[in-house]
């Protein structure tokens, strides 16, 4: 901690008003309030309202439609942030090991990160799209029926891949920093010891970027939970039918759409809990890598 | 050097899988509509193409000027960037250089709300705009984006890092705390600031829910929202326009990225997110 401060009560009150004002009025109401709703029940006309305890939370874990996107949702996360992360991984190793042309190669790997995640979708319609894809065209032409906006595996499969791609540049970034932390003298020892390719990375670089992998499965978990509407709302709107409903979509569908604010609320309490069991998560294993 | 060239191979087909679809965009925006809509997609451009440009920033898409659209990506990108900047050195200012009673619990406050992205509070926010009459207005499509814990996170274990012997100087010199901020704290922080501003830039030009929900005006349409509209209506597409306005959707951020990426690729992996 500091020894030396300034002293004084109120500019420092002054200093962190702002924020807290702004955190008050747009996170705490807020939660307060989806907390509040969530316990409360409107009516078909939307007339009265009354209190009905945990009703919405249990009518939610027991609507199959809710269970079923709990499932897709997770399924969708683990295949966004394997895929995200081994892509990411075997650049980052390949960039390493070049002499020649490693700015160039980084520059254009982490382009994608600017890229918004709706756009990105744009992106990918351009290449998957069954009429004018270049690629979407070329399956159709090769006997594979191809239209990810009628077929439910292909639908999901395109959100898995316009995620993963947009997300790519962020783990490459901390696996080049991660790669780049490995001591050179650990590298020699094993050069020394005859390791060398597969080899030498199965047995000292994987194991060296685990705290890496670790961190970056947190947050790519995340990622894909929350911040991959715009790409689905983009590419498949949710659909076909429900074949990319996630959580995320779910609340705008149910909120936005359909104006069922009770159960609303209730699916943005549980996603409230399940970002703070992920962020401390995160936070405990940081603070365990500070204290290596 | 014999090593390389497997490498170069894998690198390149990374490369190519991320600069594909960007130059199939490209290339695209320059053929005409017709050609696009029967499948005939080409990868070369077409140089007599480039007036698609100057058709969608004037005239855009349902009479929405794309010009008009990227004023307000901007505008949201540079408000949330300068916003979130300023009122985070000035509360980790507060929390890290002095002790007042209840700055564990101010500190606490702050830190909740980075469990509570925006997606998950989409409408219980959304109402609370509409009592506070903010709805369709610039204020309410950057004011409840500004505040966030992660910049108040690292300017704190910034200005932690600062040396105590650097604070003695400048109290024993009679600088007050204002004038150390001013004068010291910045200046020092500013490879940090460079790198915040990136990232936050990019985090605000690619907005798309918020948006979505709290400015129905189409006057205040973003670039992204307005790209999403042009494609929703599939039956009639214009897709060499919807190219066009793509590669000025994502232009101004991978500018800013590229042109910065040496305080940006570090501030990331220093900022943790």
């Amino acid at each position: 901690m500091r020894r030396t401060i300034f002293p004084g009560v109120g500019l420092p009150l002054l200093l962190v008003a702002p924020q807290l004002l702004l955190t008050a009025v747009f996170f705490l109401w807020p939660a307060g309030q989806a907390i509040w709703s969530s316990l409360q029940r409107q009516d078909a006309f939307g007339l009265r309202t009354e209190y009905v305890g945990f009703e919405n939370f249990s009518d939610l874990f027991a609507d199959p439609l809710y269970l079923e996107s709990v499932g897709r949702t997770a399924v969708f996360c683990v295949a966004v942030s394997v895929l995200a992360m081994g892509v990411a991984l075997i650049l980052a190793v390949f960039s390493d090991a070049v002499v020649r042309g490693k700015g160039v190669y980084r520059t254009l790997l982490i382009t994608p990160y600017a890229i918004a995640p709706a756009v990105a979708a744009v992106l990918w319609i351009i290449v998957l799209h069954p009429q004018i894809g270049l690629l979407g065209r070329w399956l159709n032409g090769h006997g594979v029926a191809w239209d990810y906006k009628l077929r439910d595996a292909q639908a999901f499969g395109v959100v898995v891949v316009a995620s993963a791609w947009k997300q790519v540049s962020y783990d490459f970034i901390f696996y080049v920093a991660g790669l780049q932390a490995i001591p050179r003298s650990v590298i020699e020892a094993a050069r020394i010891d005859g390791a060398r390719g597969w080899r030498r990375f199965r047995t000292i670089t994987l194991p060296l970027l685990m705290p890496t992998t670790f961190f970056l499965l947190v947050v790519n978990l995340v990622y894909a939970a929350f911040e991959t509407f715009g790409t689905i709302a983009a590419l498949t709107g949710g659909g076909p039918g429900k074949a990319t409903e996630t959580l995320v979509v779910k609340v705008y569908r149910d909120g936005v759409v359909n104006l069922d604010l009770g159960s609303s609320s209730a699916q943005s309490v549980v996603l409230m809990v399940a970002v703070v069991a992920l962020t401390m998560v995160q936070f405990r294993f940081l603070g365990r890598r500070r204290a290596d | 050097m014999r090593i390389d060239w497997p490498a170069h191979v894998v690198l390149g087909l990374g490369v190519l899988l991320f600069a594909l679809p960007l130059w199939l965009v490209f290339a695209g925006s320059t053929q005409p509509a017709d050609v696009i809509a029967r499948g005939e997609l080409s990868l070369v451009p077409r140089l007599d193409g480039f007036g698609v440009y100057g058709d969608v920033l004037v005239n855009g898409n349902n009479g929405q000027p794309v010009w008009r659209m990227l004023l307000v990506s901007f505008g949201m990108a540079v408000a949330i960037a300068v916003g979130k900047i300023v009122i985070s050195v000035l509360s980790a200012f507060g929390i890290a250089f002095f002790r007042w009673p209840g700055r564990g619990l101010a500190f606490g406050v702050i830190f909740l709300t980075l469990m509570l992205p925006v997606e998950v509070r989409i409408i219980p926010t959304f109402s609370v705009m509409a009592g506070l009459g903010l709805i369709n207005s610039f204020t309410g499509l950057t004011l409840p984006l500004i505040a966030s814990a992660t910049a108040t996170l690292l300017f704190r274990q910034v200005f932690l890092a600062i040396p105590d012997e650097l604070v003695e100087a400048a109290r024993m010199d009679g600088a007050g705390p204002l004038r150390f901020l001013r004068d010291i704290l910045l200046p020092v922080s500013m490879a940090n600031l460079a790198a915040l501003f990136v990232i936050l830039f990019v985090y605000g030009w690619n907005q798309y829910l918020w948006p979505l929900l709290v400015a129905t005006d189409p006057k205040l349409d973003t670039v992204v929202i307005g790209i999403v509209k042009m494609i929703g209506t599939e039956a009639a597409v214009e897709w060499n326009r919807v190219m066009a306005t793509a590669v000025l959707a994502l232009l101004p951020p991978v500018a800013v990225v590229v042109l910065m990426q040496r305080w940006f690729v570090k501030g990331l992996s220093e900022s943790d997110k």
